[in-house]
C-alpha cells in the first residue's frame, strides 16, 4: 500500500453566509475574501503539515493544481513541491498533478518536473491531470473541445523530451519547438511514474493501460458512489488483458481519526461542513463546459463530480457523510474498517489521504495525521501481498540522498580552506 | 424545409432546403446558423423561401450531422462554409449569417471579397469590444438564456421548452450529447471570448451589406452594430425595435424585408 498525505490547500476564512452570497467558491470568487497577510501564516502551515506527514513515514506528500479557487490556493504545485524537496526526506513528492494543456510550451512541465526530481533525489511521481473544466477551460481558456486533442500533444512531447537523448524537432499542431533538449533531465528512468487524474472519461482508462500509469480517481463524494467508476475501469483493465495490479489505480478519500467515534464527530464535524458547504460550491454554469467531456464518456453517464447530489451538499449531516462515505472518520478501529472496505472494494493500492479537510486548524490536523499513521496504515500495510513488489507505479530514488541543512555553521576561515585544499598559506 | 446532404471534401453536410412554390423562382439564398442551431420549422427559412431558393447548412456536429474533427479555427470554418456554397453548385448567393453564422459570413466575404455581392449579418458575433463584454454563453444556465436571447423572455422561454419535458432524465442525457456536440463545435470560434482576428480584415468586404440588430439584444448588446457598420464600407444598419438577439424569431418579417432590399 502506498499512502499519501494530500492537502487541497482550502482558504480556511470563507465567512459562513458564503454560500448565500456568492454563487461559486471558483473561477469568479470574491477577490475581497482572499487577504494576503493571512495567507502567508495559511501557507507555512500548510506546508508544515505536509513536512510532518513526511516524518510520520507517510509514503508520499501530496500537491495539486487549481486555479482562481477558494478551496485550493496553489496555482503551482511545482512551487509548493520545491519546498518540499528541500524539507522531505523520504516521502515521495506526488505532484497530482501538472495540467499541461495549460502549459506554453509543456516543455516547461519536462523541465520543472525534472528539476523536482533532481532536487528529490529522485522522488517524483508526476502526475499529468486534462484539469478541470472550471480549471483549464474557464479560468485559462482553452477550447472545451480542443482541450484534450491539446493535452495528449503536450504529453507527447513531455514523454520524448524526458527520454530522448539528442535535441529533436517537435512540429506539433499545438507546439512548433525547432530545438527540443531538456536541462536538466529527470533522474528516474526512463522517466518518473505517471499517475493520471480522471474522472470517468473512458478514453483515460485505455490511455492509462497503454501506457502503464496508474489511474486516479480524485473524487470528494467517497469510496461507496466511486464503485461504478471504478469497476469500469477494472473491467477495461480485464478486457485488456493486462494484470490487474491495485496499483494501477488510485483514490481520493477524506480521512479523520480520532480516540472515538464521538470524538472525531466532535472535532472534526464544523470543518468537514465548511468543506462540504462552502468550499465545494461551485456555480453548475462553470461545471462542465460544453465539449470538454467526450460524447462517449456523457453516454456512460459520468457527469461531472462537482455536480453536486440531488439536495446538494448543504443538506448532508456528519451522519450521511460519513454513513455514505463521503468521510471516513472515528476511530482508529473505525477507520480501519472502512479503509479496508474502500481498499479491497476498489482494488486500490494508491490512497491519497485527504487528512486535512475545509478550515481545519494545524493541531486537530496533527492529531488526526498521527493517529493514522500510527494506530491505521501500520494494519493496512500488509495488504495485496502478490504485488508488494510492484513498484512500476512508484519512485525510484537514489540510495544516497543528500538533506537541506547539511553545510558547516560559519563559512571557513582562509587558513581553513588552505588547508582543504593543500595550499601554502 | 427539406434536409439534404451535400459531400464537401472534409466531411458530409446536413442541409435543408426550401424555395416559393411551383412555378415561381427566387434568388439563391445560404442561410448559416447561430450557435443554437436551426430546424425544419425556423420560421425565419421558412418566411425567407417564399421568395428565394435557400439552402441552410448545418455546422458538422450540429443536428444529425456527423462531426468534423479536421475544423478545428476560423480559418477552417470559413473555407469550410465557402467549400459548401462549392459542394451546392452555387456562385454568389446571398449569404445571410445570424449569430455565430452571422461571423462565419463576414469573414468569408472578408476572405473572398469578390466571389459575393449581397451579405446579411444578423446580431453576427466576431467584435470584441472590452467596454461592452458579451455574456459568457458558455456559462450561461438553460433557465438564464430566454432572458438573454429575447425582448419578450417569457414568449421566448415557451419557445425554448416547447415540446420538451426537462424532467425527463432520458432528454437530459440527449440534451447534454446535444450540447456537447453543437456547443462543442461552436465553442472552437467563439470560446471563450467570441473573436478570431475579424476587426483587422472586415475592410476587405466588398458585398452591399446590410446590418441587422434587435434593439433589446441582450447577448450581444447593439452597440456591437455599429462597430459593424464602421468597419464595413457603405453597410446600412437596420435597428429593429422590441426585438432580442433572436430577432429572426420575435420580428421576422422585418428581417426578411431587410433581406430582401439587397436586391
Amino acid at each position: 500500500m502506498k499512502f499519501t498525505w494530500f492537502n487541497l490547500m482550502p482558504w480556511p476564512y470563507l465567512p459562513d453566509d458564503f454560500r448565500e452570497k456568492n454563487r461559486s467558491v471558483w473561477v469568479d470568487i470574491d477577490q475581497k475574501l482572499f487577504d494576503p497577510a493571512k495567507s502567508h501564516e495559511v501557507y507555512n502551515t500548510y506546508m508544515d503539515l505536509l513536512e510532518y506527514a513526511d516524518t510520520l513515514g507517510f509514503d508520499g506528500v501530496g500537491v495539486n493544481e487549481h486555479h482562481q479557487n477558494g478551496y485550493g490556493i496553489m496555482p503551482s504545485p511545482n512551487i509548493i513541491a520545491a519546498g518540499l524537496a528541500r524539507r522531505t526526506k523520504d516521502a515521495a513528492i506526488v505532484v497530482l498533478g501538472n495540467s499541461i494543456a495549460l502549459y506554453n510550451p509543456p516543455v516547461r512541465v519536462a523541465e520543472e518536473f525534472a528539476m523536482l526530481d533532481c532536487i528529490s533525489g529522485g522522488r517524483l511521481v508526476a502526475g499529468f491531470p486534462v484539469g478541470t473544466s472550471m480549471d483549464t477551460n474557464y479560468c485559462y481558456g482553452q477550447i472545451p473541445s480542443l482541450t484534450r486533442e491539446k493535452y495528449q500533444e503536450a504529453h507527447d512531447l513531455i514523454i520524448k523530451a524526458w527520454t530522448t537523448r539528442e535535441p529533436f524537432a517537435f512540429n506539433g499542431r499545438y507546439n512548433k519547438l525547432r530545438h527540443v533538449n531538456i536541462w536538466p533531465r529527470p533522474i528516474q528512468q526512463p522517466h518518473p511514474p505517471v499517475h493520471i487524474p480522471g474522472g470517468g472519461s473512458v478514453e483515460t482508462y485505455d490511455f492509462c493501460i497503454d501506457n502503464t500509469y496508474s489511474y486516479s480517481y480524485l473524487s470528494f463524494s467517497g469510496y461507496l458512489r466511486a464503485q461504478a467508476l471504478m469497476s469500469g475501469y477494472w473491467k477495461r483493465v480485464d478486457e485488456r488483458g493486462v494484470d490487474k495490479s491495485p496499483y494501477r489505480a488510485g483514490f481520493a478519500q477524506t480521512i479523520l481519526v480520532a480516540d472515538t467515534d464521538e470524538e472525531a464527530e466532535r472535532l472534526y464535524s464544523e470543518h468537514v461542513s465548511y468543506f462540504y458547504n462552502r468550499c465545494l460550491h461551485v456555480y453548475p454554469g462553470f461545471a462542465d463546459a460544453p465539449g470538454y467531456r467526450t460524447i462517449k464518456t456523457i453516454q456512460t453517464g459520468a457527469l461531472s463530480q462537482y455536480a453536486p447530489p440531488r439536495g446538494g451538499y448543504a443538506e448532508l449531516t456528519w451522519k450521511e457523510l460519513t454513513e455514505q462515505g463521503h468521510v471516513i472518520a472515528g476511530s482508529p478501529e473505525t477507520v480501519r474498517q472502512r479503509m479496508e472496505d474502500l481498499i479491497k472494494g476498489l482494488n486500490v493500492g494508491n490512497i491519497f489521504c485527504l487528512m486535512h479537510v475545509g478550515n481545519m486548524p494545524a493541531d486537530k490536523c496533527m492529531y488526526s495525521t498521527k493517529l493514522f499513521a500510527e494506530k491505521v496504515m501500520p494494519k493496512l500495510r500488509g495488504m495485496f501481498p502478490d504485488w508488494a513488489d510492484d513498484n512500476r507505479f512508484w519512485t525510484t530514488p537514489l540510495d544516497k540522498r543528500v538533506a537541506s541543512g547539511r553545510l558547516p555553521k560559519e563559512a571557513p576561515t582562509g587558513a581553513e580552506l588552505a588547508r582543504t585544499y593543500g595550499v601554502e598559506a | 424545409m427539406e434536409l439534404k446532404t451535400v459531400q464537401t471534401r472534409h466531411v458530409p453536410v446536413r442541409y435543408f432546403e426550401g424555395g416559393p412554390p411551383e412555378g415561381k423562382t427566387g434568388p439563391a439564398l445560404v442561410f448559416l446558423h447561430g450557435a443554437g442551431g436551426v430546424t425544419a420549422e425556423d420560421p425565419f427559412l421558412n418566411a425567407l423561401a417564399a421568395s428565394h431558393h435557400v439552402y441552410a447548412p448545418l455546422i458538422p456536429g450540429y443536428g444529425d450531422s456527423e462531426e468534423c474533427p479536421e475544423i478545428r479555427d476560423m480559418l477552417d470554418f470559413t473555407l469550410h462554409s465557402w467549400d459548401v456554397v462549392e459542394a451546392l453548385g452555387l456562385k454568389d448567393p446571398i449569404l445571410v449569417g445570424h449569430s455565430m453564422g452571422g461571423m462565419i459570413a463576414a469573414e468569408m466575404a472578408a476572405i473572398a471579397p469578390n466571389d459575393l455581392t449581397r451579405l446579411a449579418l444578423i446580431a453576427p458575433a466576431g467584435l470584441w469590444d472590452d467596454d461592452h463584454p458579451i455574456v459568457d454563453m458558455f456559462a450561461t444556465l438553460p433557465f438564464e438564456m430566454p432572458q438573454l436571447l429575447f425582448h419578450d423572455a417569457e414568449a421566448g422561454a415557451a419557445i425554448l421548452t416547447a415540446g420538451r419535458n426537462v424532467e425527463d432524465p432520458g432528454f437530459l442525457q440527449a440534451y447534454l450529447v446535444t450540447n456537447a456536440r453543437q456547443l462543442g463545435m461552436a465553442g472552437r470560434i467563439l470560446f471563450p471570448i467570441p473573436e478570431r482576428g475579424l476587426q483587422q480584415r472586415l475592410y476587405r468586404i466588398k458585398a452591399r451589406t446590410v446590418i441587422v440588430w434587435g434593439d433589446s439584444d441582450r447577448l450581444i448588446p447593439p452597440v456591437y452594430a455599429h462597430a459593424f457598420k464602421k468597419g464595413i464600407s457603405g453597410a446600412r444598419l437596420v435597428s429593429i425595435p422590441e426585438a432580442g438577439h433572436m430577432v429572426i424569431v420575435e420580428k421576422t418579417a422585418a428581417v426578411v424585408e431587410a433581406v430582401e432590399a439587397l436586391g
